[in-house]
């Protein structure tokens, strides 16, 4: 396996310097792989991990999860749909779902109304969407694989132990 | 008052000297608040799984506060039994071959005392872990210290071991992986060492506490060898292949007449260990081990970054084949130990221990704890080559 994509499937945050330490290769090396990532399509991009309750991360202060309910298109089944529903800026994910619906949207919005807005003037007016239903996010508690409140302190081991 | 309390203390605690490890410490203590990177731990820096940790808060919910048998509860000695059979090639009874204990240490003090006569003689391989000396002192046995060197990858010789053998000598202790070299026997070590054993007939205990963390080649257990089962007090436990030192808990397996002799001393010293860590412990052998496999690999990645960057910052330092110590030389740079140490904490403010602290043999050393992610590693490493290159100046 690619070494530099062994090591972005563990989630750390390393730099590219860093990484080259770690797999030690050149940065160059280094580079050179993720563009091949890239290339092929495995590698989409960079996001922060960020705690989006805090009033500094406010930029998008509303999320919220859509289920929604298609009528397959003839010859696109759901895939031209959905593709066509995830260009959307305010669309961060959206998931094919097994189960009592079609596709799990996550939205982001900077308020209530035009999270709303989105909902009721592109979503549902979206040729082929039979229905929606909207949960908002309340709470985080974990992000991206990241604890919100830190929580797994160390700072009180020993710094020299036999 | 207190010169005159000491009268009180026993002679032969007395003479124990304070571990070398706790001047060092002292020391980085001084510097608190000061961004100091710390290669000086004995630990590994993951948190225990929270399946296992759940299961330790479960079991307190369900009321598990109680004593359990001296030998451990059956449930967690029969998983031992199956994880030691499955992973180690060796077989033991649940009933009567197996003991939990607090930590390997408590088993290794509870071998001391319960085979050591005063006077017989202990061969062990140096540098070691701090403990081994002074537990036998503590039994008033005496210690006999086989060196191990880097131009071996610090494993154990059949040839040291004979150079090193006296008169008296009873058992041989053994800790492979070892803290603080990393460094381990292969079979045909281990077959030359078993050899020697038998014509001796020395019993051995084997602390193979860093066994799961073996990255180049696999570790074999010298009770597995043909003829050493009965001979081989097995010593195990939780703390680093499943980042649980805090729990203190550990086993060791053996014949049944060896395991009785060291429950008599357990039931009457300890009684049992912690309820709550046998059950942490118990979930961790029968679902940790995917855990212990991701740390393994984060490891092994770490030890390969630490002994690239020594070796080119002119610290010679073999891999280490196991657990989670470089034992890198600080004698290609013209320093000692100490100084090295010493120079490195107060000037560029990272932590590793002497490799004197270890023992005699560790002169000239210093081990690096590469349980530590790799940012501060690379950090650390930057400091140390920045500390090296002043030093020439």
């Amino acid at each position: 396996m690619n070494p530099v994509l062994k090591l972005l499937l563990e989630g750390g945050s390393l730099t590219t310097a860093q990484m080259a330490q770690v797999v030690g290769l050149s940065e160059a090396e280094v580079q050179q792989h993720l563009e091949q990532l890239k290339k092929d399509k495995i590698f989409l991009g960079w996001r922060p991990v960020l705690d989006l309750s805090r009033e500094e991360a406010a930029g998008a202060a509303v999320r919220a999860v859509i289920e929604v309910k298609l009528t397959p298109e003839r010859g696109g089944g759901f895939n031209r749909l959905a593709e066509r529903l995830a260009k959307f800026d305010e669309v961060e994910s959206c998931y094919l779902m097994s189960g009592g619906y079609d596709l799990l949207v996550f939205v982001n919005a900077p308020t209530l109304q035009k999270a709303a807005a989105f909902v009721s003037e592109k979503l549902s007016t979206l040729g082929g969407v039979l229905s929606t239903s909207t949960h908002f996010l309340l709470r985080s508690y974990k992000e991206g694989g990241f604890l919100v409140d830190g929580g797994e302190g160390s700072s009180d081991r020993l710094n020299v132990s036999p | 008052m207190s010169t005159t309390s000491n009268r009180w203390v026993a002679s032969h605690v007395a003479s124990l000297p304070r571990s070398g490890i706790r001047d060092f410490f002292e020391l980085v203590a001084k510097m608190k608040g000061q961004d100091v990177i710390s290669l000086g731990v004995g630990e590994p820096d993951f948190v225990t799984p929270w399946h296992v940790r759940k299961a330790a808060i479960t079991a307190l919910e369900e009321g598990k506060t109680y004593y359990t048998s001296n030998l451990g509860m059956i449930e967690l000695r029969r998983a031992v039994s199956t994880y030691v059979t499955a992973h180690f090639g060796v077989d033991y009874r649940p009933d009567d071959q197996v003991i939990i204990t607090v930590g390997v240490s408590e088993a290794l003090d509870l071998c001391f005392r319960a085979f050591c006569n005063p006077g017989d003689k202990v061969m062990y391989h140096q540098p070691c872990y701090v403990s081994y000396h002074p537990s036998i002192s503590l039994v008033h046995g005496e210690g006999i210290a086989v060196p191990t060197y880097a131009k071996d990858n610090f494993a154990l010789t059949a040839e040291a071991l004979r150079a090193a053998w006296v008169p008296g000598c009873k058992i041989l202790m053994l800790n492979l992986p070892c803290n603080p070299t990393g460094g381990t026997c292969d079979r045909v070590q281990l077959e030359a060492i078993a050899q020697f054993c038998r014509e001796k007939d020395l019993l051995v205990l084997s602390d193979e506490i860093y066994s799961e963390l073996t990255f180049d080649g696999t570790h074999t257990s010298i009770a597995s060898l043909p003829g050493m089962a009965e001979r081989t007090i097995f010593l195990h436990g939780f703390s680093k292949a499943f980042a649980m030192t805090g729990w203190r808990i550990g086993y060791a397996c053996g014949p049944a007449p060896l395991i009785d002799a060291m429950m008599k001393v357990h039931q009457y010293s300890m009684m049992c260990a912690s309820i709550i860590a046998q059950e942490a412990a118990l979930e961790a052998l029968n679902n940790g081990w995917e855990n212990v496999c991701q740390m393994r690999d984060q490891y092994h990645k770490r030890r390969d970054l630490v002994v690239r960057r020594f070796n080119e910052i002119g610290l010679t330092c073999h891999s280490p084949r196991g657990s989670f110590y470089a034992f890198p030389s600080t004698q290609g740079i013209g320093m000692t130990e100490k100084d090295f140490a010493v120079g490195l904490l107060k000037e560029e403010k990272v932590a590793v221990v002497p490799g004197t602290a270890f023992g005699t043999n560790g002169t000239g050393h210093v081990r690096a704890c590469f349980a530590t992610g790799y940012e501060q590693l690379i950090v650390a490493c930057d400091r140390i080559a920045r500390f090296v290159e002043g030093a020439k100046r």
